[in-house]
C-alpha cells in the first residue's frame, strides 16, 4: 500500500469507528466538551502510532505465544506516560478527563492496529498507520463532539454560541445530548451518512 | 529466526527485557514529571480557595496571580472534636485525606449520621482565613461528601458571622458535565453569596431546592436554586453542606470562632 492510502484510507474509506465499529466506548464518554475531544484525539493519534511503531520495530522478536501481552504491556506503557504528561503541562484539562485517559489502554483501535497492521509491517508504515487510525478515530469523535456541546450546552470549545434560557438567552439546552446514549445516536448517524456517501460500506443482505 | 522466537528461553528473554524498557520509561516519566505535577495540584487547590474566597476573579489567573492573592490567606488545622487549633503540627504536609483513611486518625460515621456519604473524616482538619488588618474576613471551609457518580470536593467560604455564604464552590468532582457539572457554573455558584447558611440557633438550615426559590418565601435566604436535570447531585450538595455544618462537622469549631471573634471585638 502506498504512502498516501495508509494515512488517509482510515480517515472515511476504512474509518476505525464507523467501519471496524472499534473504540466506541470512550466516544461516548469524552465527547460532551470539545476540549476534551481534542485532547483524548491527540493522545490516542499518540499512542496508536507510537505503539504500532514499537511493536513494529520489534515484530520479527516477538513469541506468537506472548505477542497480545507484549503489545498490551507496551500501550499500557505509552498511555502511563501520556497521562503523566496531560497531568503536569495540562492539568485543568486532565483533571476533567480523570479515567479516560488510561482507558485508551482498552481502546481496540490501538490493539486491533498494533495486532493487524504492525505485526505485519516495517515501523515507517506502522507510524503513519497508527496516526491515519488515530485521526480515524478523531474525525469521528469531533463529529459527535460538535453535536453534543452545541445542542447540550450551547458552546464550542467553551465558548457560549447559542445562549442558553437558564443565563437568559433563548436556546433551551438538550439535556440528553450530554448524556452518553446520544454519542450512539450521533454515531449511527455518522455510520448512516458515510454509507450513504461510500456505498461499498454497506454490509450486504444475509 | 520466527522457529525459535518460540522456544521458551527466548519467550522469556522477551518478556523479561520488555518489562525492564517499559519499566524504565514508565518511572522515569513519573518521577521526571512529579514535581510539576504536585505543584499543579497545590497551585489548583490554592486557585480553588481564592475563588471560593472571592479573592481571585477568573480562574484562568496565573501562577504569580494566585500565588500573591495567596499571601493573604492563613492556614490552620482546627480538631473537629473540641473546635480548637492544633498548632504544634506541620500545615503544609497535613494531608487530610490520608489522615481520613487511617484508623488511628479519624472518626469513622454511623451510616445514620453519614448523610454526606463519606464514611469517615478526618479528626484534624485544615481551615484558612483571610485576614486584613489583622481582623479575619473571611472563614474558609473544606467540604465534600458524594454526588451522583463521585465524591464532590469543594470549599465554603463564610463571613466572620460564620452564617453568611462569601463563595462556595468545587475545585474536584466527577459530575455528568452540563447537567451535575453544572456545579461549576459561575452564575450558579454567585447565586449562594450572601445566603445563609445556618439558621439562628445555628443549626445548618441552608438547602439547594428543586427548581427556583421562592424570593419571597420566609426561607429565602436559606435556599439556592437546584441545578436543572442534577437533583441526586443537588441533593448531595444539601447533605455535603448539612453535614459539615453540623455536630460531626465545623459546629464546635464555628462556636468557638463566634465567641472569641466576638470576644476580641470587644476588647477593641
Amino acid at each position: 500500500m502506498s504512502i498516501k492510502k495508509t494515512l488517509f484510507a482510515p480517515l472515511f474509506e476504512n474509518n476505525p469507528i464507523a467501519l471496524q465499529i472499534l473504540g466506541i466506548c470512550s466516544a461516548l464518554a469524552v465527547t460532551t466538551k470539545m476540549e476534551a475531544v481534542m485532547v483524548m484525539s491527540l493522545a490516542v493519534v499518540a499512542v496508536c502510532a507510537l505503539s504500532n511503531f514499537f511493536v513494529s520495530i520489534i515484530r520479527n522478536h516477538i513469541p506468537n505465544s506472548i505477542r497480545i501481552i507484549v503489545q498490551m504491556t507496551i500501550i499500557a506503557s505509552l498511555v502511563i506516560v501520556t497521562d503523566q504528561m496531560l497531568k503536569a503541562f495540562v492539568y485543568d484539562v486532565a483533571k476533567s478527563m480523570s479515567v479516560y485517559v488510561g482507558l485508551i489502554i482498552t481502546n481496540c483501535i490501538v490493539m486491533g492496529r498494533a495486532e493487524a497492521y504492525a505485526m505485519k509491517n516495517g515501523p515507517f508504515m506502522s507510524l503513519l498507520d497508527g496516526i491515519g487510525n488515530g485521526f480515524g478515530y478523531a474525525i469521528v469523535l469531533i463529529f459527535v463532539g460538535v453535536f453534543r456541546e452545541l445542542f447540550g450546552s450551547g458552546k464550542l470549545f467553551g465558548i457560549s454560541i447559542l445562549p442558553l434560557t437558564r443565563d437568559g438567552g433563548w436556546y433551551e439546552a438538550n439535556g440528553m445530548m450530554l448524556l452518553s446514549p446520544s454519542a450512539f445516536f450521533l454515531i449511527g448517524f455518522f455510520i448512516w451518512a458515510l454509507r450513504s456517501w461510500k456505498k461499498d460500506q454497506v454490509e450486504l443482505e444475509n | 529466526m520466527s522457529a525459535n522466537n518460540e522456544s521458551t528461553g527466548k519467550i522469556i528473554l522477551v518478556a523479561v527485557s520488555l518489562c525492564l524498557a517499559c519499566s524504565v520509561v514508565v518511572s522515569t516519566a513519573a518521577i521526571q514529571l512529579k514535581e510539576r505535577q504536585t505543584q499543579n495540584k497545590i497551585l489548583d487547590v490554592k486557585k480553588n480557595i481564592l475563588l471560593a474566597a472571592g479573592l481571585l476573579s477568573s480562574p484562568k489567573s496565573s501562577k504569580e496571580e494566585i500565588e500573591t492573592a495567596y499571601g493573604k490567606i492563613e492556614e490552620k488545622i482546627i480538631d473537629l472534636s473540641t473546635g480548637e487549633y492544633v498548632d504544634n503540627m506541620d500545615i503544609a504536609s497535613y494531608n487530610e485525606r490520608a489522615a481520613a483513611k487511617d484508623p488511628s486518625r479519624n472518626v469513622v460515621l454511623p451510616a445514620a449520621q453519614d448523610i454526606a456519604g463519606i464514611k469517615s473524616t478526618a479528626k484534624l482538619k485544615k481551615v484558612f482565613f483571610v485576614k486584613e488588618n489583622e481582623q479575619i474576613t473571611t472563614i474558609i471551609l473544606p467540604v465534600h461528601g458524594k454526588g451522583l457518580w463521585s465524591t464532590m470536593y469543594g470549599f465554603l467560604a463564610l463571613a466572620p458571622d460564620t452564617t453568611t455564604v462569601k463563595g462556595f464552590g468545587y475545585y474536584e468532582h466527577g459530575e455528568t458535565p452540563g447537567l451535575g457539572g453544572e456545579v461549576d457554573n459561575p452564575k450558579w455558584k454567585a447565586s449562594w453569596v450572601g445566603k445563609k447558611v445556618l439558621a439562628r440557633n445555628y443549626e445548618p438550615a441552608i438547602e439547594v431546592v428543586k427548581g427556583s426559590v421562592d424570593k419571597s418565601g420566609p426561607n429565602a435566604d436559606y435556599q439556592v436554586d437546584g441545578l436543572s436535570g442534577a437533583t441526586i447531585t443537588s441533593v448531595g450538595v444539601t447533605n455535603s453542606l448539612v453535614f459539615w455544618l453540623g455536630e460531626n462537622g465545623y459546629m464546635k469549631f464555628l462556636e468557638k470562632f463566634r465567641n472569641q471573634y466576638a470576644t476580641a471585638s470587644v476588647s477593641l
